[in-house]
């Protein structure tokens, strides 16, 4: 029986943390794609309950980004919206609790095909009691095939063990 | 190796349709996921409906973000399942996308539960929680949009079925 929903690549990262976390050479092979994070930024000038956010890219480009997202840090939910400003998650930093994490799902159908590229994705955080999350709708206006994935930290670097793993989806 | 995550059925629409059906499902697994990558005639809500049933069997609660503002809703007795509020079926192709879980769709003891994602960078994001109030299991899914807009030529809809084992 063929395998619809395969593990594609994991990154972790090690020691000394790293700049971005990237998917290259994505095989163009499957219906849609996966993305799981658990991420956690070095930063230490703001918590994640302020709405730190980690920055998603497709083929290393910043133009032709949409996204209207709702959004929670606290009591009282809201709404945001942007254009060309970056597909922003949400991370935790170096102001949480050590050892949490923000996790995530970013679900990208039809990444291969040749119509603009939707996406869905929730990303949470959880800090005993604050942090936050997010509900976002994406949207890369590109006729592009998705080939790579980038994933950059808001400031400074995503810290040790923060992971990012991609599926790839076939629908038969 | 045994498949816990397997593509039941795939439409891609070749014309224009005012509903999308999955039929005959078998009750093999255990929870359903759709992946709708649609687009409209008209900008239009979705809604979805069990086994043909359009009584008023179902409720739904959905909270939402339009982009400046956030809020939530309810509806209760209604006739099919509204899974989008702001996040609403766009006229671009490929600018919207809606995930939908549903849990325990085939046993007959219990109601049927439906989480639903939608996402429209346009219009919003909502996240839906739906009731079926039935014990059937569920052999048929249809999505359907306000009054006769159509579902437009390309529009994709995947429906997984998941075995917990």
């Amino acid at each position: 029986m063929a395998v619809t929903y395969k593990l594609i690549e994991t990154v972790t990262v090690g020691v000394g943390g790293a700049a971005n976390i990237e998917f290259t050479s994505i095989p163009q092979t499957y219906t849609d794609l996966h993305l799981v994070t658990s991420i956690r930024e070095s930063r230490t000038d703001a918590a994640s309950a302020n709405g730190v956010s980690w920055n998603l890219r497709f083929n290393s480009l910043t133009t032709n980004q949409s996204q209207r997202s709702l959004y929670y840090a606290g009591a009282i939910p809201s709404a945001l919206s942007g254009l060309d400003a970056g597909f922003f998650m949400w991370s935790t930093t170096g102001l949480d609790t050590s050892n949490v994490f923000a996790s995530g799902q970013v679900y990208i159908p039809n990444y291969a095909g040749s119509s603009y590229k939707s996406f869905s994705s929730e990303q949470i955080g959880e800090n005993n009691g604050s942090s936050g999350g997010r509900l976002h709708a994406g949207l890369w206006s590109s006729t592009a095939a998705i080939t790579s994935i980038q994933m950059f930290p808001s400031t400074g670097t995503f810290v040790e063990y923060s992971s990012a793993s991609l599926y790839g989806i076939k629908n038969s | 190796m045994t498949a816990t995550y397997e593509p039941i059925s795939t439409q891609t629409l070749g014309t224009a349709v005012e509903t999308v059906t999955f039929s005959s499902i078998a009750s093999t697994y255990t929870d359903l996921v759709v992946i709708i990558n649609s687009f409209a005639s008209v900008a239009s809500d979705m809604s979805m409906y069990f086994n043909a049933d359009t009584g008023a069997n179902y409720s739904r609660t959905t909270l939402w973000g339009n982009g400046s503002t956030a809020g939530s809703l309810r509806s209760s007795s209604a006739n099919f399942i509204y899974i989008t509020n702001y996040g609403s079926v766009r006229t671009d192709q490929g600018s919207s996308v809606h995930v939908v879980n549903i849990m325990n769709y085939a046993n007959t003891t219990t109601y049927k539960t439906v989480l639903a994602r939608a996402n429209a960078s346009v219009s919003g994001v909502d996240l839906t929680a739906g009731l079926w109030r039935s014990t059937s299991a569920i052999t048929s899914i249809t999505f359907d949009l306000d009054s006769t807009r159509t579902f437009q030529t390309g529009s994709t809809f995947t429906l997984y079925g998941i075995k917990a084992e």
